[in-house]
């Protein structure tokens, strides 16, 4: 009889395949063409995409870019560490995210139920923004500008902490968000 | 009994009536060997990872754990794996095809290219300038000889592929095997054409950085990098999974002499991981700028998920094979006497089955559940990812190789195992090992605990975020399932090393241990309701409600995070 490791018997290519297999084979083809389908459904009937816009940039273009955006904005310096400014633009408008080594820059404050249109980019290597504990995640390069539109639904203080290795000092890099009413 | 031709001397295997061209045998062994001793090495560096990322130890300080973790990942999973890779490929395409080797001095030179390439890596992380992780995402740069190593050894790994396809080439013109390719072959087979493309895509990726670490090219494009850097890694777990599966048909074969259900169905989804699941690595990048949501759904899924469709199909059908040969074999009662009746003291069983759960259930269900373009923004380099993969890579492919590596002492090294019984629990210490290890991680990892991240506490930080206190909680019992693994592979390799070194040899005239093809059965109609393997289909609609359920839990728990467009 053939096994695996012998050569198979004559005619396996016109075999009838058994039950047991094409019960299954039925309902995993099943299965495969739903997930793709819910996943672009979920485009529409889902909260949470990306809508994966993102511009070509360079560190210095888009560190000038944050550092506008902070001037502008600040409110006050923040509670834990006052060397920081706490930023808080005013709802639909654009934020500037810089990742760098090794910090997350700078500190905003969004309201509950409003729109931000957030961009991320590194000032030099690749970083992670892992939004907690949320979990939301997504990778930051140097020279790519990503926008995406964040609306908090719940109220709190969020943290940024950097999820791709970035050298010696990944995992003290933090960021923080503010979400008030 | 040797046999000599005029190309290569040959021996008939007394325990399995094979005939091993000795020159082949050597390589295989070689290869083996060399794997065997890596992967002692990346389990060394995995125990200190482990110990670190155990909150209440914390026990390497970062510049360290990072060094640690950068060895682990490319002595783990790519120097042990390959290594042992080529001894399943020189394997498969000699003894079983009963053909000498081809070009047996090319396949040294494999040898000693891989060997030096993973010691100049090697070195180069010991050195302490190259922690870049085996990912190396630029513009991060190591010392250019860690991409040196790197390359000389995918270099080796390229040699070895076709020392395999001109195997088959001499195999077919001194005609050694009747017809079609045995299915063991032929998946050996896929899996090279897959690795060819591999390393083609390492080699693209690799050499590149290599110039630009010496300073001869300016820079290297941070999202082009990923993209094809992930061609390379994701089409290399490719492989794995193809030759895991491969050994899954073969050791059901050889312990039970089961026949596969149906050549045609296997071949083909062997078939769909070329033509689907090499080229979908864009999963990898579901999270990062640059690529429209279109492209990024049609990569991963190629619009219907053909490379999920065929392990789903491999999952039933290596167990429907056992079934039905157990069936055939007299154990017809009931859904599971089959199963009952297996062979669960045998660490080549054991480890084979243990790798179809563990990959089926662990690996498998939460790899197409973080696949999905949304449910990715909440796992994407969270430690849910080495949650996964440790399903995959530990627990399906090394799991697997394990269980080959019982098979192939007493064959190719003509050596009984020593310590018996201790090779009976050792598949068990690595298996429940890896597979708490994998679910605690993936429990931190949804609560956003990072991946490749010294320490969870953020200690004397300003901005420091306080994670509940679960979090801790599962990071402990992973790390602690962690070690238990690590038991389990110190053990393998004493198992191994030991039975080589001072096993007792297998006598000349040892009695046949491939399994008889008693067919007791074979004029009865076996199984149920018209299933040849209704308990596996019992147990494949498990899986399949487990990945339902799983997939909508984390539409769900996706429902109640921010919005974002
Ligand atoms: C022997 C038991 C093992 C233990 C205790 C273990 C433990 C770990 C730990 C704690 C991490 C770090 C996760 C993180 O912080 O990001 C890790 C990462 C990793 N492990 Fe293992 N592991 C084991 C076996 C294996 C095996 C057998 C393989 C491959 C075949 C493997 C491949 C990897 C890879 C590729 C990484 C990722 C490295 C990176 O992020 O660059 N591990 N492992
Ligand atoms: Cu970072
Ligand atoms: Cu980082």
């Amino acid at each position: 009889m053939a096994t695996a490791y012998t050569p198979p018997e004559e005619g396996w290519a016109t075999e009838p395949i058994e039950r047991t297999e094409i019960i299954w084979i039925v309902l995993a083809l099943s299965w495969c063409l739903f997930m793709f389908g819910w996943m672009i459904a979920w485009h529409w009937i889902g909260n949470q995409n990306m809508n994966n816009e993102a511009y070509r940039t360079t560190p210095e273009a888009y560190a000038k870019k944050v550092e506008d955006f902070t001037a502008k904005y600040t409110v006050r310096q923040d509670a834990s560490d006052p060397s920081l400014p706490v930023v808080a633009p005013p709802p639909g408008s654009d934020v500037y995210l810089a990742a760098s080594r090794w910090q997350w820059r700078p500190v905003l404050e969004f309201q509950k139920g409003k729109s931000y249109r957030v961009h991320i980019s590194s000032l030099d290597w690749q970083h992670g923004f892992a939004l907690l504990p949320e979990n939301i995640n997504f990778q930051a390069y140097p020279g790519y500008e990503q926008v995406i539109t964040m609306t908090p639904n719940k109220t709190g203080t969020f943290g940024i902490a950097c999820n791709e290795f970035c050298g010696i000092g990944h995992h003290i890099m933090l960021g923080r968000i503010y979400v008030k009413e | 009994m040797a046999i000599t031709t005029a190309q290569s001397p040959f021996r008939i295997d007394p325990l399995t009536g094979m005939r091993i061209d000795l020159k082949a045998q050597a390589l295989v062994k070689i290869n083996a060997v060399l794997a065997v001793v890596f992967l002692l090495v990346g389990g060394a560096a995995g125990l200190l990872v482990a110990l670190t990322r155990w909150p209440a130890v914390h026990l390497l300080p970062a510049d360290l754990f990072y060094m640690a973790l950068t060895a682990h990942g490319v002595v783990a999973l790519m120097v042990w794996i390959i290594f042992f890779e080529m001894a399943v490929i020189y394997f498969c395409a000699s003894t079983v095809l009963s053909c000498r080797l081809a070009t047996p001095g090319w396949a040294w030179v494999q040898v000693v290219l891989m060997t030096v390439g993973a010691a100049i890596t090697a070195v180069a992380i010991l050195q302490g300038n190259s922690s870049v992780m085996m990912t190396s995402y630029v513009p991060m740069d190591a010392a250019p000889h860690f991409y040196l190593g790197l390359i000389l050894f995918a270099v080796g790994a390229l040699i070895g592929c076709f020392v395999f396809l001109g195997t088959l080439v001499i195999a077919k013109e001194e005609q050694t095997y009747k017809g079609s390719l045995p299915l063991t072959v032929y998946g050996c087979l896929i899996a090279v054409i897959i690795a060819i493309f591999t390393i083609a895509s390492g080699a693209i990726i690799l050499i590149p950085t290599f110039l630009w670490s010496l300073g001869l090219i300016e820079s290297i494009d941070p999202m082009m990098y990923r993209v094809i850097w992930w061609a390379f890694g994701h089409s290399s777990q490719q492989i794995n999974v193809t030759a895991h599966i491969t050994i899954w048909y073969t050791v059901a074969s050889l312990a039970f002499g089961a026949k596969p259900m149906s050549e045609k169905v296997s071949r083909t989804a062997f078939l769909l991981y070329i033509l689907f699941l090499q080229l979908g690595s864009v999963h990898h990048l579901l999270s990062d700028p640059g690529m429209s949501s279109a492209y990024k759904i049609f990569n991963t899924s190629y619009m219907m998920y053909m490379a999920v469709l065929a392990s789903m199909i491999h999952g039933l059908t290596v167990p429907g094979a056992i079934e039905v040969a157990q069936r055939r074999n007299g154990y017809n009662n009931g859904l599971f006497e089959w199963l009952r009746k297996c062979p669960w003291g045998n660490p080549v069983f054991a480890c084979t089955i243990l790798s179809i759960i563990i990959f089926g259930f662990i690996g498998g269900i939460t790899g197409v559940t973080m696949s999905v373009e949304q449910v990715n923004m909440i796992i994407h380099n969270t430690i849910y990812v080495p949650g996964h993969f440790h399903g995959t890579v530990a627990g399906g492919t090394t799991l697997a190789f394990m269980g080959l590596t019982y098979y192939l002492i007493p064959v190719l090294f003509q050596r009984e195992l020593i310590l018996p019984w201790l090779a009976k629990i050792q598949p068990w210490l690595f298996g429940i090992g890896i597979a708490v290890f994998g679910v605690a991680l993936m429990g931190a990892g949804t609560l956003g605990v990072p991946r490749r991240h010294h320490d969870m506490t953020f200690a004397g930080q300003a901005l420091s975020f306080e994670w509940p206190g679960m979090a801790y909680m599962m990071m402990a019992v992973g790390e602690i399932g962690g070690v238990v693994s690590v038991v389990g592979g110190a053990a393998f390799c004493v198992i191994v090393v030991g039975s080589i070194l001072v096993g007792k040899k297998v006598p000349a005239d040892a009695k046949c241990i491939v399994a008889p093809h008693a067919d007791r059965n074979a004029d009865k109609h076996i199984g149920m309701g018209g299933f040849e393997a209704p308990g596996t289909f019992v147990l494949a609609l498990t899986l399949f409600v487990c990945l339902v359920l799983y997939y909508f839990i984390n539409f769900k728990y996706l429902a109640t995070v921010w919005t974002l467009a």
